[in-house]
């Protein structure tokens, strides 16, 4: 019974999501040790890393406190600032690795396509949750102006990645909000040409390059195939149990670059071999279905189609790091979530967990009533 | 399924409608999942194999170990190449902060040439960010000190310590050792890039280029762990190169001292050898070079100094120099004359100074033109009368004495185990028709005679040419490398003398008239009379040699030469050859010194030198 009430107090009074809170801490664990060996045991980054996800942990726990239905009210709100903080950062932004990306405030470097994670998902649960669904035509299109327009702007940045993550999290509420299956069909069709249109217009060099390079690395094995092909030579030379532990001989002598970054999973399947890696993805498919239980079990339509947007959003984050890093899809420049080192993007990760508890522990307990 | 628009909310069939979109996408999630692991089982397992080559090839890189070259010592044991560690001041540029600065700072310290700055930037370009660069050769140990004091402030600045070919006595050995120096583009496309693939220098010259195959050794290998900027992690496997062999010259170096400092300032060449075996006691060519300067690249100024000088010392004037022989040859001419029994040695020829053709009123004239009066082969030899040979050789013909001339090594290359000697030349009728288009004369045969005219030969052939007189006949061909070190019990192989390739079938000498040589060569130096019997002074054997004085520049019919008269450069080049002692003999020396003037008077004190040098190195020759 003590057990029960130790659970009751942490789901009841901390709004935590026990499980969710677990699988997020072993896998901040999992990244902490790929992290030691990937930086050549450098305890200065660890350092670093720990205080990132202790403030992100932080930003989860404060969310979790927010109760829904104050989200669902903020939501047009927070939506208007981070669009108009969007276009601030393409007039004055500072530039960063050649993008676009950063709002200097001073005190603190906003990056304001980190709040469209949330913002765009919350805006389009909040604007459809009263429409009755599946939504009609034009609700359809109000949704997916609010994800075309800060895409766009992230695009112009540019910033592939994200971008891809915005769209990808508003097209997942139209989905789950039961986004007709014609309407679907259509929408997979127009994809087709957009994505030629875009090839043409909207790319710009260095990233037709990594596409191109996608399918065939061996084209240019020093220029912008060296990264995919010493990330494939390590995934490879892992083989079924992996070199071991601070054995990873790809990443320890340097071969493979952004080893702590963007390509760390590439010395997770080098150090720990299929194994392991199975072991990790079970460990990241776990946390998709946990969001999409919580989601299932929300009670309101924006608490439901936000929650499992995000769910989805975090698979997608996963697999398109992964995908990109065993050569499946191109170099887009996104982290590996809570095993790769740095970024923003850890906290708006872990506020989007936040959300998710919330949810799932603000629920008015009818069974109990 | 057809959807339909619903105009109102249905709570109900909303969360059903959710519940089965979640369904389908923790299906897609499970889907997109086992995508990823196919792919992982495909890169991790089936392609394994070929990933962990790739991986091992990244890391692992076979590098090339230079063998140390192998040392030479003369005769003695006195080390005359050998490899000296030299300090050259190193940058490794991904470890200086700002080059500038840095390039600024040593310039204060130790001098560095603005030639050196820019060779350093240039091969910088080249190099990868952590290799280490030379910037300064050869410190000295002050230098060294005060990069070490200074070291602290200086980071990516070493100092490193490589082996260095060294010649300790450069000067005195160059014309043997020659030198080795970087390995050129051409030399490159020869030799094994294997074994070559951690060498820097290679032999260029004289033993150094002819024994390079045994001096370099074989390379070594080490396996290393190398990370993506290619510097070492660790080495994993060694296999050491092994070194190359050590090598024991016949060369005695005393006696090089003693022969140059005999020549002083004259330009010349001394050549001995051991009539018993053909070993090259003493190869010096004068004036000679530092070979020191070849090693790292000789500079611009250096070389130039060299070229330009009037008295050419890169030229070897012991295996190239092409001299007319001059009375040198007349024992072996007149060893062709009893040997064909045109002449008896009580046969005499009086000589009044001068010979004339018959049909002809050219006077062929004699160095002594008041003429030697009735002459003996023996007192022609003793008094190197002109107008004896002039006419034996006529009794000869051009055929004999180039036959004979060619039985000891005149017209051919010598084949001295070092290589680089030229062949000379013996004139021949059909030398003549190919090289001239033109038919013999007699006037040439007389010319011929007396080791003028076409007659060319280098002071190795002449050596060895007195050395196979001295031998009974018997020619070996000169050899300067006496052994190889080895792993055996002696520590070392000899290499046998070899009997060089007989070049005419003519039949072994007749020792009588040998003797009747040798007797006139003993009496050149011991008797009153003889031309070099100023070096009998003193010494305890006796020798037997030669003087020979060779024309620079032809006189007119009537003029007289008068040294004193002529230009230094024109003047007669002084010759000597000698053996001894001469019962049985040990030495057998050619010397040459350009426009040395008499050769018993220049030529001849030098040979006894280096003959009183080798055979009682104890005392010094009394001067005369």
């Amino acid at each position: 019974m003590r057990l029960a009430s130790a659970e009751d107090f942490i789901q009841q009074r901390l709004h935590l999501d026990l499980l969710l809170l677990l699988q997020l801490l072993l896998l901040s664990a999992v990244g902490l040790l790929v992290l030691y060996s990937a930086s050549n045991q450098d305890m200065e980054m660890i350092q670093k890393q720990v205080s990132r996800l202790a403030l992100a942990f932080l930003v989860m726990v404060l969310l979790a406190q927010i109760p829904p239905a104050a989200l669902q009210r903020w939501s047009l709100s927070i939506f208007t600032f981070a669009t108009i903080l969007l276009m601030l950062v393409l007039l004055l932004g500072t530039i960063g690795k050649g993008a676009q990306r950063w709002l200097d405030l001073g005190l603190v470097r906003l990056q304001p396509s980190e709040f469209m994670k949330l913002a765009v998902p919350m805006v389009i649960a909040w604007y459809l949750h009263e429409k009755p669904l599946p939504p009609w035509g034009r609700h359809t299109l109000v949704s997916a102006l609010f994800c075309l327009l800060p895409t766009l702007l992230i695009l112009k940045q540019p910033d592939l990645g994200t971008a891809l993550l915005i769209a990808s999290s508003g097209v997942f509420v139209l989905l789950f909000a039961g986004l007709q299956w014609h309407l679907i069909g259509v929408l997979s069709l127009l994809l087709l040409p957009s994505v030629y249109l875009f090839w043409i217009f909207g790319m710009h060099d260095y990233q037709r390059q990594r596409v191109m390079t996608l399918f065939n690395p061996e084209s240019d094995p020093l220029g912008s195939g060296y990264h995919i092909i010493q990330s494939k030579i390590a995934i490879g030379s892992g083989g079924v149990f992996g070199k071991g532990w601070l054995n990873g001989t790809q990443s320890h002598l340097e071969f493979l670059p952004e080893r702590h970054t963007d390509f760390i999973f590439a010395v997770f399947c080098e150090e720990f071999g299929l194994f392991g890696v199975i072991l990790l993805l079970i460990l990241y498919l776990t946390i998709v279905l946990r969001g999409l239980y919580i989601a299932s079990q929300a009670q309101t339509t924006f608490a439901r189609l936000l929650g499992g947007a995000l769910a989805m959003t975090f698979l997608i984050y996963v697999s398109v790091n992964i995908g990109m890093v065993i050569g499946l899809l191109p170099v887009v420049g996104l982290p590996l979530p809570l095993i790769s080192y740095g970024g923003s993007s850890i906290v708006t990760l872990m506020a989007s967990f936040g959300i998710l508890m919330s949810i799932h522990t603000h629920r008015k307990l009818l069974t109990n009533a | 399924m057809v959807s339909r628009v619903w105009l109102i909310k249905d709570p109900v069939r909303e969360r059903r409608l959710f519940r089965f979109r979640s369904i389908l996408a923790a299906v897609a999630a499970v889907v997109i999942t086992s995508i990823l692991i196919l792919r992982l089982y495909f890169l991790q397992v089936t392609n394994h194999e070929h990933y962990s080559t790739l991986s091992a090839n990244n890391r692992l890189t076979l590098q090339p170990i230079a063998p140390t070259r192998g040392m030479i010592f003369d005769r003695q044991g006195v080390v005359i190449a050998e490899n000296v560690p030299s300090f050259t001041l190193e940058i490794v540029r991904e470890q200086v902060s700002d080059m500038e600065i840095t390039l600024e700072v040593l310039s204060s310290l130790i001098t560095i040439s603005d030639g050196d700055i820019e060779r350093f930037k240039r091969e910088m370009g080249r190099k990868r960010r952590f290799d280490s660069v030379p910037l300064r050769f050869k410190l000295t140990d002050e230098e060294v000190a005060i990069i070490a004091v200074n070291s602290h402030h200086l980071p990516g600045v070493e100092v490193h310590s490589r082996l260095i070919r060294h010649y300790p006595f450069g000067q005195l050995t160059a014309h043997t050792l020659g030198y080795v120096g970087r390995i050129s583009e051409q030399e490159l496309s020869r030799i094994d890039p294997t074994n070559y693939a951690a060498t820097t220098h290679i032999g260029k010259l004289g033993v150094e280029k002819s024994h390079e195959a045994l001096l370099h050794g074989e390379v070594g290998m080490q396996q290393v762990e190398t990370n993506a900027r290619g510097r070492v992690i660790r080495v994993i496997e060694r296999i050491e190169p092994s070194p190359g062999k050590n090598l024991y010259l016949n060369i005695d170096l005393t006696l090089h001292q003693r022969a140059l400092t005999a020549l002083g300032d004259e330009r010349g060449a001394v050549v001995a050898i051991d009539p018993n075996n053909g070993a090259v006691l003493a190869l010096v060519s004068n004036p000679g070079y530092d070979s020191n300067l070849f090693v790292n690249g000789i500079s611009y100024s250096d070389y130039n100094t060299l070229t330009s000088s009037p008295s050419k010392p890169l030229f070897n004037r012991a295996l190239k120099g092409q001299y007319p022989p001059g009375s040198t040859v007349k024992p072996f001419i007149g060893l062709a004359g009893l040997e064909f029994s045109v002449i008896t040695p009580r046969l005499k020829t009086f000589c009044p100074g001068w010979y004339q053709l018959e049909g002809s009123d050219h006077r062929y004239r004699d160095w002594n033109r008041w003429g030697h009066g009735a002459t003996t082969l023996h007192d022609a030899i003793v008094q190197s009368c002109d107008v004896f040979f002039y006419d034996l050789s006529l009794k000869l013909g051009i055929d004999h004495i180039s036959d004979y001339m060619h039985q000891f090594g005149f017209g051919t290359s010598s084949a001295i185990d070092i290589g680089g000697d030229v062949p000379g030349l013996v004139p021949s009728r059909e030398w003549k028709k190919t090289a001239k288009n033109e038919g013999w004369f007699p006037g040439e045969t007389l010319n011929t005679g007396i080791g003028q005219g076409f007659f060319l030969a280098t002071p190795i052939q002449l050596a060895n040419a007195v050395a196979t007189l001295a031998n009974s006949g018997i020619r070996y061909q000169p050899q300067v490398v006496r052994a190889v070190e080895t792993q055996s019990k002696e520590g070392y192989r000899l290499l046998p003398g070899q009997r060089a390739q007989p070049t005419t079938g003519i039949s072994p000498l007749t020792p009588l008239n040998l003797q009747r040589i040798q007797e006139a060569m003993i009496a050149v130096i011991h008797s009153d009379q003889g031309t070099a019997r100023r070096i009998s002074h003193g010494i305890h054997y006796t020798i037997a040699g030669k003087t020979g004085t060779s024309q620079v520049f032809g006189l007119g019919q009537d003029e007289k030469y008068v040294a004193a008269d002529l230009e230094k450069r024109l003047r007669d080049h002084a010759l000597f050859i000698a053996y001894a002692p001469a019962d049985a003999p040990q030495i057998a020396v050619a010397v040459i010194v350009e426009n040395g003037g008499g050769g018993g008077s220049t030529a001849a004190p030098v040979a006894a030198e280096v003959i009183q040098a080798y055979l009682n190195p104890m005392t010094e020759r009394d001067a005369p």
